[in-house]
């Protein structure tokens, strides 16, 4: 009942600060003389919505950005995992990866996309490894920093059980890395996004980012406008899953300041 | 009843433990003989830094000894082995496992049905009294509830042999008397051999059959009293004569 009457509230809360932020915007746009190619009002911003939407193009290139990020961030997050795995159980391995992954996170994304697109070609691949590349490393960090966290003791408890290999890493080291792995998964989820449309400013001729670049291309700024609200709601919603993940998963751990 | 029975349970020979990094090297155990019969119930005393802990970690078959061998039922100890329930000095429950599920934890290693595990759980969340708190997380139990956990989980596998670290050495002095009571109550009702460390003297003779007082640095067995006390024992036999006497004897033991 409580929660009921929460979560109005703060879907309220949610709806005034658009309210107020779209008064704001047509304000802006209808005092100063700034022409719509530069910054656009709201309802015209609205119209090229209506319009993409009903000729189809929004929903085949969100969905053509929503693959490369799904299928990106499934490739990221697995690679992440294995390799921190490794990471956090052999001093050696880390010795011998971590400086190609310290230096790999030192080249900005930006600067690998052109090469991936020069040898994968302009089609979807390169837009999913550029995603994968970005998730990779802080879900990496997190998965070794989980992985470490899980207290000895628990350890001590889980040989003196005659427990198998197997059974201390679903029954101990998962559930114990979890709160610190999800956290890595949070940031990794919006970067996915970022990484696709990186790969898609690239090069390519499908997905939000190359929607994106059209729109700049023709000074139809509403349009650059609609692909980035796109962007903005695919983000949150990615972030938005995670969260709720956490929320399930977690349920044990005590909540602070509730 | 089978000739095993005559044999004492627990059998260490000769133990010595040294731990070696680059700093140099430590004696935490030497020559340790002791056997246990079954169904005993024996305390460690000692003072901090006298290998109690690596004491119960080598029976546990958590730590290998440098020399001497100690054997379980005849059989050598190299790892940990079923028939062992331990206790540590913290309660160690998961987080994230509700009470009963914590105390079944050893059940599912063994791959047993969990309607059958949690029934056996329920038993023995009666037995230390947690009833009512089955679906509780450990997070919002006190001190001497999760501790009340842990034997449960030790128990579950019915062990021949409870090895308890300190159990009750995080708890406040009143806690700690209750628990006592309530672990001579299990002793009771499930009838176990039971090796138990502690630092606090009375707790020992209040407790066991039997104190072993270790010296410390390098841990040695000082003294192997047997404590005449008849059972059931009340509070306020730790104010009889024979009882301080008992206690006056071990703490110059181990001075």
């Amino acid at each position: 009942m409580k929660s009921w009457v929460e979560s109005v509230r703060r879907i309220g809360f949610l709806l005034l600060s658009v309210v107020v932020g779209l008064i704001l915007w047509q304000l802006f746009t209808t005092f100063s003389e700034i022409p719509s190619f530069i910054f656009p009002k709201p309802i015209e911003v609205w119209t090229k919505l209506i319009t993409v939407i009903e000729n189809g193009s929004l929903f085949y290139h969100t969905l053509v950005t929503l693959q490369e990020v799904i299928v990106g961030l499934a490739l990221g997050l697995t690679a992440a995992i294995i390799t921190g795995f490794l990471l956090a159980k052999s001093r050696l391995v880390e010795r011998v990866l971590s400086p190609y992954i310290v230096a790999s996170q030192s080249i900005p994304i930006v600067a690998i996309a052109p090469l991936l697109v020069i040898w994968l070609g302009p089609g979807i691949l390169s837009k999913i490894l550029t995603s994968a590349l970005i998730v990779f490393f802080p879900v990496l960090v997190n998965t070794i920093v989980g992985l470490r966290s899980v207290p000895c003791e628990l350890y001590d408890l889980m040989r003196s059980l005659q427990a198998s290999t197997w059974q201390r890493i679903i029954k101990l080291e998962i559930p114990a890395a979890m709160p610190v792995f999800l956290g890595g998964l949070r940031i990794g989820a919006t970067l996915a996004v970022i990484g696709a449309v990186v790969g898609e400013f690239v090069g390519a001729d499908k997905g939000l980012g190359f929607l994106v670049n059209v729109g700049r291309g023709l000074y139809d700024t509403a349009l650059v406008f609609v692909a980035v609200f796109t962007l903005v709601l695919l983000a949150l919603g990615l972030y938005g899953s995670v969260v709720y993940l956490e929320k399930h998963l977690l349920s044990w751990q005590k909540r602070n300041g509730d | 009843m089978n000739s095993a029975n005559n044999h004492p349970l627990l059998e260490v020979k000769d133990l010595g433990v040294t731990f070696t990094d680059e700093k140099g090297s430590l004696q935490a155990l030497i020559q340790i003989d002791f056997s246990i019969a079954r169904e005993q119930f024996v305390c460690v005393v000692g003072p901090s830094g006298s290998g109690k802990s690596t004491l119960i970690r080598v029976l546990a078959g958590l730590l290998k000894p440098t020399s001497g061998e100690v054997s379980l039922d005849g059989i050598p100890v190299t790892e940990p082995r079923p028939g062992v329930g331990i206790v540590f000095q913290k309660a160690n429950l998961m987080p994230w496992r509700s009470v009963l599920r914590n105390i079944t934890l050893p059940l599912e290693i063994n791959h047993i049905d969990p309607e059958e595990a949690a029934s056996r759980a329920r038993d023995l969340i009666d037995l230390v009294g947690l009833s009512g708190f089955e679906d509780w997380l450990p997070h919002d139990l006190s001190g001497g509830m999760q501790q009340r956990v842990a034997i449960a989980r030790s128990l579950i596998r019915d062990p021949d042999l409870l090895l308890l670290d300190e159990p009750f050495g995080a708890l406040d002095a009143l806690t700690r008397e209750k628990m006592g009571t309530e672990l001579l109550r299990v002793w009771r009702a499930r009838k176990k051999t039971v090796i138990m460390i502690t630092h606090d003297i009375s707790e020992a003779v209040f407790l066991a059959d039997r104190v072993l007082a270790i010296s410390p640095q390098p841990g040695n067995l000082r003294l192997d009293l047997t404590i005449p006390l008849k059972r059931p024992r009340a509070e306020e036999d730790r104010f009889s004569p024979e009882f301080v006497d008992l206690t006056h004897q071990l703490r110059q033991a181990i001075k």
